[in-house]
């Protein structure tokens, strides 16, 4: 018997986490998930075509006469794409090349549905395929980030744990120093045997090991000097760059940044998320800069599905499918990735078809900015993308 | 002290308002001053030991069972139960179920705006409208769950709850609140009753046909939504039909709709789709009620129905021939709920110590639960409506078509810390210090609006309402003695995790400590 098993017999599962890290199995590479990755979701199913605005087909105008967004309303990049203007305050990171743009990104045999497609998304499922771990969640059962890592992943903005559901050690909170103060109610506890008491000590145990870190003043924790928007999007990004500031060692942000389903009136609304998105990306970029993280930053943003390209009766958008997703970064090459889908080739539900599927982004943040294998994780080959 | 509040016309919940004061038998007090003298190893002892169906159960039997089919009991309920031997209990529990509430609700949330009227609204009134809809939603939710602080019969609260989350429709798309009441009542006059008629019940109702898209569904546009959700989340389970059984069943329900005057059910047989259909193999011009007995005559539906009830009330795995054996009830009996649950309650499984704590508790549990066996005085449940939100159950508004999913589902890192928080607040609800800063708060606040309708009047209406709750810990913990029993084993399914923190002398800070023991999550 080895002896990391005869400890495991004698202290029951889960023990091993409260013993030194030597005993811990052999360490993943060290610096790997330094390399921090920030996911940014877009709640509702942003709508694509008025993000990144294909401002040079007639089709555009033609489908959407009331809430396509007019040239004065544009940033235009290049001679197919512009920016919605809500979105200049992001110019200095594309000028700068920290900014990518993906086109199209969706999957195959989408599904309309708010629940199930991003259910797809969290999972990395296929349409069909009904998966209970979110793919992170996976990344971490199989590549095991250090155990003196405060947790796995930090949520903020939303209870949803999405992509780290199902296992991984995930922190969902809205204001650290909160946190820390409501951890005292948490215990560090083992007790042996399975079943919903070790899924309550397994929460119980992972809170306590964040608020060790997590929101705990020391003479060492560093306060920002960044200003965040006062906005709720603006809120979040702070609750997470304080958290990190109080506790680098953590590999995973999911931000979430809700309102995109926009079915009525949608222009205001759209342009104001999107001023709240760009405005939460600058922040982030400040913040992370002053930690002396931004060079090892990923940030994504994703969201369920895009919107259907005809506008509908009530100047807005129903559900639709595939939509332009955002990377940056310092060590992001920016631009532009994939094309702009056809307005002339829609779906059977009037959809845009995908062009990049979202699983090849999952890969390249798998293969190229953390270096593991993806396909076994994803259950199949999928191309990463060059954007780090 | 409810006048300021024209909106609630119930009476102040005590919860439960029924306090039938019983004395254990000498056995039970004898059993209780070993417990007290021996402490800790005597009481892991009598959690292990189980008493024969036969005789009286005792106070962790009864605890379970009271937990379990209903809300958490209060140490008067148990005393009284532990007398009885497990099938009188259950049978007690079964005699005693209601099919409408004890509590009145405001006569506001029986307003219907007809759809005639509603067309012809301007924008800004359709956005005044939304706004009067929200409200009336947070009265009805505090209706509700006023109605589950009081009512005597809990297993009646428990199976409208389990309902909800089984024949699903939300607030979130469903905005009158009428209509949400009106289903509300529907799920619960049919709670313990028949299966088929609930079946029937749920899906002409009005809510039901907004939230799966049933009144847009006519002849040659049938939309398939409620009949994909009919068969797949209400009935058969997924894998037990076909796609061209959901295409044919949805002609089948072709023609039903909503009278658009008085929020009932309607059929528009002009829009009905009179043509052959085929559906499980069966030709026939079916209408949307003989689907509905097709789909009862399948095996699979008293299965699938079976195992909801056994993860709502046994375990979270179905052990598949105890399903097998409740399934059978429920057909042989026409699929009346009573005999299924009867069967249920007294399997083996469901008193096998292996499964004692081995359910999460749900936030209604815990809220409801903690509420009534720690015999608050609750004057207005208004703040536990958010406070049931934040924990990730939304009372009328389950996230999606498949409802809550329950389980560990509902514990994670922040809902874990809201779920404590709720639970120390209400350890020290009866601090001194607390209530004198609560007193002082009350000065700067004036009273609220006679009809609120805005956030703010509801949170000023919630903070008043904070101020007038009371709970009793010592005068709590005192019962406990004469009645046999003690706070270990009133308030957990198992033994305390945290053994030290359990045994503090300081009564109150033991019950805060049981309730903050991470064995108190479950059930």
């Amino acid at each position: 018997m080895q002896r990391r098993d005869f400890l495991s017999a004698a202290l029951g599962a889960g023990a091993l986490s409260l013993l030194s890290p030597t005993l811990a199995v052999a360490a993943p590479a060290a610096g790997r998930y330094q390399r921090l990755l920030i996911l940014v979701e877009l709640k509702g199913g942003n709508d694509g075509l008025n993000t990144v605005v294909p401002h040079a087909d007639p089709a555009y105008y033609a489908l959407r006469p009331e809430i396509g967004i007019k040239p004065e309303g544009l940033i235009v990049l290049d001679e197919k794409s512009a920016l919605h203007k809500s979105l200049e305050p992001l110019m200095p990171l594309w000028g700068g090349g920290e900014m990518a743009i993906m086109q199209g990104v969706g999957y195959p045999q989408p599904n309309l549905s708010h629940f199930r497609s991003i259910e797809i998304w969290d999972t990395a499922s296929k349409s069909d395929e009904y998966l209970q771990q979110g793919w992170l969640t996976r990344v971490f059962k199989q590549y095991p980030a250090p155990q003196d890592f405060s947790a796995d992943a930090l949520v903020v903005g939303s209870a949803d744990l999405g992509p780290v559901a199902g296992g991984a050690r995930a922190i969902a909170l809205q204001d650290p120093a909160a946190f820390n103060r409501n951890a005292r109610l948490a215990q560090a506890m083992q007790t042996p045997g399975g079943g919903a008491l070790a899924h309550v000590l397994k929460v119980e145990r992972d809170i306590a090991q964040a608020a060790r870190s997590i929101g705990n003043k020391t003479p060492t924790t560093r306060t920002l000097k960044t200003v965040f928007p006062d906005s709720g999007f603006g809120r979040t990004c702070k609750a997470a760059c304080e958290t990190l500031a109080s506790a680098p060692n953590i590999a995973v942000m999911r931000l979430t940044l809700g309102g995109f389903d926009t079915h009525q009136n949608q222009l205001g609304t759209h342009a104001n998320l999107l001023k709240q998105f760009a405005d939460g990306v600058v922040a982030l970029q400040a913040a992370l800069t002053e930690l002396g993280r931004w060079d090892d930053t990923l940030i994504l943003s994703y969201s369920e599905f895009g919107r259907r390209p005809k506008q509908n009766q009530s100047a807005g958008t129903d559900h639709g499918t595939v939509a332009p997703h955002f990377a940056f970064g310092g060590g992001v090459q920016g631009g532009m990735y994939g094309h702009t889908p056809s307005l002339a080739e829609l779906d059977d539900s009037g959809n845009l078809k995908h062009v990049i599927d979202f699983h090849s982004v999952y890969a390249t943040v798998m293969e190229r900015w953390w270096e593991l294998p993806s396909e076994p994780l994803l259950g199949a080959r999928f191309q990463p993308l060059a954007i780090v | 002290m409810l006048s300021r509040t024209p909106l609630l016309r119930t009476p102040p919940f005590r919860t439960p308002p029924f306090r039938t004061r019983l004395f254990g038998t000498c056995l039970h007090r004898a059993t209780a001053g070993l417990l007290v003298g021996l402490g800790m190893l005597v009481f892991q002892v009598a959690y292990a030991a189980t008493s024969g169906p036969a005789g009286a159960m005792g106070p962790d039997d009864a605890r379970h069972l009271l937990t379990r089919s209903g809300f958490a009991p209060t140490p008067e309920q148990i005393a009284d139960y532990a007398k009885l031997s497990r099938s009188e209990a259950v049978d007690r529990i079964l005699a005693g179920t209601r099919s409408t509430p004890v509590t009145a609700w405001p006569d506001e949330l029986d307003d219907f705006v007809p759809y005639r009227i509603v067309r012809t609204m301007s924008e800004q009134q359709r956005r005044d409208a939304n706004r009067v809809n929200t409200v009336r939603g947070v009265e009805l939710r505090v209706w509700w769950l006023g109605e589950m602080l009081v009512t005597p019969s809990p297993l009646t609260e428990r199976m409208t709850l389990f309902w909800h989350n089984h024949f699903v429709s939300s607030q979130d798309k469903v905005r009158p609140a009428k209509l949400m009441l009106q289903q509300n009542l529907t799920l619960r006059e049919h709670a313990t009753g028949n299966f088929g008629k609930l079946l029937t019940a749920a899906s002409k109702d009005p809510a039901m046909l907004i939230y799966l898209d049933g009144r847009n569904s006519r002849k040659g546009q049938p939309n398939e939504n409620f009949a994909r959700e009919v068969m797949e989340l209400f009935t058969l389970g997924e894998g037990h039909y076909s796609e061209r059984d959901i295409k044919e069943a949805a002609r089948a329900f072709t023609g039903w709709d909503i009278d658009g005057e008085n929020a009932k059910f309607f059929f528009r047989a002009n829009q009905h789709d009179t043509g052959v259909k085929e559906i499980f193999g069966k030709r026939g011009n079916f209408n949307g009620d003989d689907v509905l007995r097709l789909l009862l005559e399948r095996r699979e539906t008293a299965e699938f129905i079976s195992t909801k009830l056994w993860r709502e009330f046994v375990s979270a795995q179905a052990d598949k021939s105890g399903v097998q054996q409740v399934a059978g009830v429920l057909r042989d009996s026409g699929y009346e709920i009573k005999p299924a649950l009867r069967t249920l309650f007294l399997s083996d499984a469901f008193w096998a110590q292996d499964n004692r704590g081995a359910l999460v508790k749900s936030p209604v549990d815990l809220v409801v639960g903690s509420l009534r066996s720690l015999e608050a005085d609750v004057p207005d449940p208004l703040p536990f409506v958010r406070t049931l939100r934040q924990m990730g159950q939304d009372l009328f508004a389950p996230p999606n078509v498949r409802g809550w999913p329950g389980g560990e589902w509902w514990i994670n890192s922040s809902s874990l810390l809201d779920r404590k928080q709720f639970l120390d607040r209400l350890a020290r609800a009866d601090d001194p210090k607390r209530m004198a800063a609560l007193r002082r708060v009350e000065g700067s606040m004036s009273a609220a609006n006679e009809v609120p309708m805005s956030r703010e009047d509801l949170r000023r209406r919630a903070a008043i309402a904070v101020r007038e709750m009371d709970v009793d810990l010592a005068g709590w913990s005192a019962e406990l003695k004469p009645l046999g029993l003690n706070a270990d084993r009133v308030l957990l399914p198992v033994a305390a995790v945290d053994n030290g923190m359990a045994m503090a002398d300081d009564n109150n800070a033991r019950v805060r400590a049981l309730l903050l023991d991470p064995a108190y999550q479950l059930k």
